[in-house]
């Protein structure tokens, strides 16, 4: 359940909406940010707020790549592997990533921590290799910069 | 000549307000609005021949026209910052720096097209730039420039943000169409045409961020000024290159049409990174074929770089060097859009995939002479798809097996790739 402050918000969002529908990234989105993840439970009160289907969210949903419709860490870190990000040498970075996280692709640190993603572009081409962690980018990676970048968001919760 | 885009950036920060309208902002909407009908300003545009900005390259002006005027009910002006497609950063940069000229150029196109309101369509990840429009958005309204009734006429128009959660084909229109609806954003076939049947099936254009930015210069300075912007005779006004790979300075530069693809080079990015050897670029973003060393004094135009074989595309240049594997480059984006097909039409659900695994193959020395031929095929087949993400990954397959084959052939015959030790 959404605390009532919460849902007055989105209340009021899908009602500034011209159509409701146009709200539903909007509201996936916030119910993400309070569960962590779009639970089935988010689904079903995206919906209802929605005046949708829990199938015509879940149908977004999955399409999105920064909508979680299964559990990730506190912070997911999206490590893009696009074109100028390869030529900035993104697989050794991603590959310190790994090794530094002891996770694949799509895994979640034991310590529930962080969710190793790949990413596409991120528009930051200028600035590769890039990845951003809970939604705050950095470029111009070094294995020694990633540590850093870890550590810091580690403990900056 | 001072060049449009980027007249207002200051270094490190985002231009105020106060100071965009200093320097002559919103000039172009009080000049519109209080001696322009909404035809001249698009006959303005028109005349301009100011092109799409996006990667497509259409006129803008003849975009526009299309729109009827006559059918009952709104129409809507979507402004594209979707912004994924690999390479590409010019709007994120120009939206960092400066929101207003996007807002006063959505203004001056919703006066044109008789426009009530218009979105800014937002890739995830692009949060700065949403919250300078945010801003921006807000201090124009209380300037009288945006919002009910502007300047004192019998004009309003709205500008609204919508926030999108990451996915390349969001960017291609009638994709971005559906998901401004908040339905699954798969393509819908075309035609109708937006300018027909858009958003909630009414008249809709949709154009790129830098194509509505230059809109405010071209009516503050006449069609023949924007014209002249440029170096070459076919050509008009500027183009943001965005720059990456194997460059000394990995720039987005504000240059007239027709500069060199040399000039950019050596000229703005400060040359080659560490004295290597310029091989090949990608000019417009992922979906363009390569450019060669022969190209390096072609200039950057719309149609010159297509008779070259290529596309200006969307700016996004893309530098490789001698040590670059371009199979493996090629591979990468491949890659990319095999993960961002939205899985609609079978040809290229099923055959990007098939692609990046003979790619794959090859790359790692396991390659047969047939897979050329079977990757001709494709580029031929996977034209016909539903929208234009299929063919535009086609493009650079179609590059490499046109000028690179026999680095192609190379790893067939020599089983591993020549490029890794
Ligand atoms: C797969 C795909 C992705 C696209 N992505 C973008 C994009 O991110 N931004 C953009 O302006 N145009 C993009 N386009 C082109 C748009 O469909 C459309 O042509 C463009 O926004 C029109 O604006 P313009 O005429 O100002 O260039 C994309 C097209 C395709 C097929
Ligand atoms: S070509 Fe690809 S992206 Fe376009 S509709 Fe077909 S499957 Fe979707
Ligand atoms: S390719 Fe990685 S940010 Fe653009």
């Amino acid at each position: 359940m959404i605390p009532e402050t919460l849902k007055t918000s989105l209340k009021a969002r899908v009602a500034s909406a011209l159509t409701p529908r146009e709200a539903a990234v909007d509201v996936m989105k916030e119910l993400q940010a309070h569960y962590g993840w779009l639970t089935d439970e988010a689904v079903e009160e995206a919906a209802a707020l929605l005046g949708l289907s829990p199938l015509q969210v879940e149908e977004l949903a999955t399409f999105y790549e920064m909508i979680y419709r299964r559990p990730v860490g506190k912070k997911v870190i999206h490590v893009c592997d696009s074109i100028s990000c390869w030529c900035a040498d993104c697989d050794k970075i991603i590959q310190h990533l790994k090794d530094k996280l002891g996770v694949g692709l799509g895994g979640t640190t034991a310590d529930g921590m962080f969710t190793l993603i790949p990413c596409c572009c991120m528009g930051m081409c200028g600035d590769s290799p890039a990845m951003s962690v809970g939604g705050v980018p950095y470029g111009k990676l070094t294995p020694e910069l990633v540590d850093e970048i870890l550590e810091m968001e580690r403990n900056n919760r | 000549m001072e060049l449009p885009l980027f007249r207002h950036n200051r270094p490190n920060r985002v231009v105020t307000f106060d100071e965009y309208r200093e320097e002559g902002g919103f000039e172009a909407l009080k000049k519109a609005f209080s001696g322009m009908s909404p035809n001249d300003v698009q006959q303005a545009v028109m005349d301009s021949g100011l092109r799409g900005r996006g990667g497509a390259g259409f006129s803008t002006g003849r975009k526009w026209s299309f729109v009827p005027r006559d059918l009952p009910g709104p129409r809507w002006l979507i402004c594209n910052c979707d912004e994924m497609e690999p390479g590409t950063y010019k709007d994120r940069v120009l939206l960092e720096h400066n929101p207003y000229s996007l807002i006063e150029g959505m203004t001056l196109a919703c006066y044109a097209l008789g426009v009530r309101h218009a979105f800014i369509f937002i890739r995830k990840g692009y949060e700065k730039a949403a919250a300078n429009l945010a801003r921006g958005i807000e201090e124009a309204k209380k300037a009288g420039l945006l919002g009910e009734h502007i300047l004192g006429s019998e004009h309003s128009i709205d500008l609204d943000l919508h926030l999108s959660a990451g996915r390349y084909i969001c960017g291609e229109e009638t994709a971005l169409i559906n998901a401004l609806e908040g339905k699954r954003p798969n393509p819908r076939s075309k035609p109708p045409f937006p300018a027909v049947k858009g958003l909630w099936q009414g008249p809709t254009v949709v154009n790129n961020v830098e194509t509505l930015a230059n809109v405010p210069a071209i009516v503050a300075n006449g069609a023949p000024w924007f014209k002249g912007l440029a170096l070459n005779p076919e050509g008009a006004g500027s183009k943001l290159f965005c720059v990456s790979g194997s460059v000394k300075n990995r720039a987005c530069v504000e240059l007239p049409i027709g500069t060199t693809l040399g000039d950019i080079i050596d000229g703005a990015c400060g040359g080659m990174r560490d004295g290597r050897k310029f091989k090949a670029c990608i000019p417009g973003g992922a979906s363009t074929q390569f450019l060669k060393p022969e190209h390096w004094t072609l200039p950057m135009d719309y149609e010159t770089v297509a008779k070259a074989g290529s596309r200006l595309g969307s700016g996004g240049v893309i530098v490789f060097d001698e040590g670059h594997c371009l199979v493996e480059a090629t591979l990468n984006l491949i890659t990319f859009f095999a993960r961002e097909s939205c899985g609609w039409c079978t040809p290229c659900r099923e055959g990007l995939p098939y692609v990046k695994e003979i790619l794959t193959r090859i790359e790692n020395g396991r390659g047969e002479e047939d897979d050329i031929t079977i990757l001709r095929e494709h580029v031929k087949y996977l034209n016909y798809t539903f929208c234009a993400l299929a063919p535009g990954a086609m493009a650079p397959l179609d590059g490499l097996l046109r000028d690179f084959e026999d680095e192609v052939r190379e790893h067939i015959t020599k089983k591993k790739c020549p490029f890794k030790g």
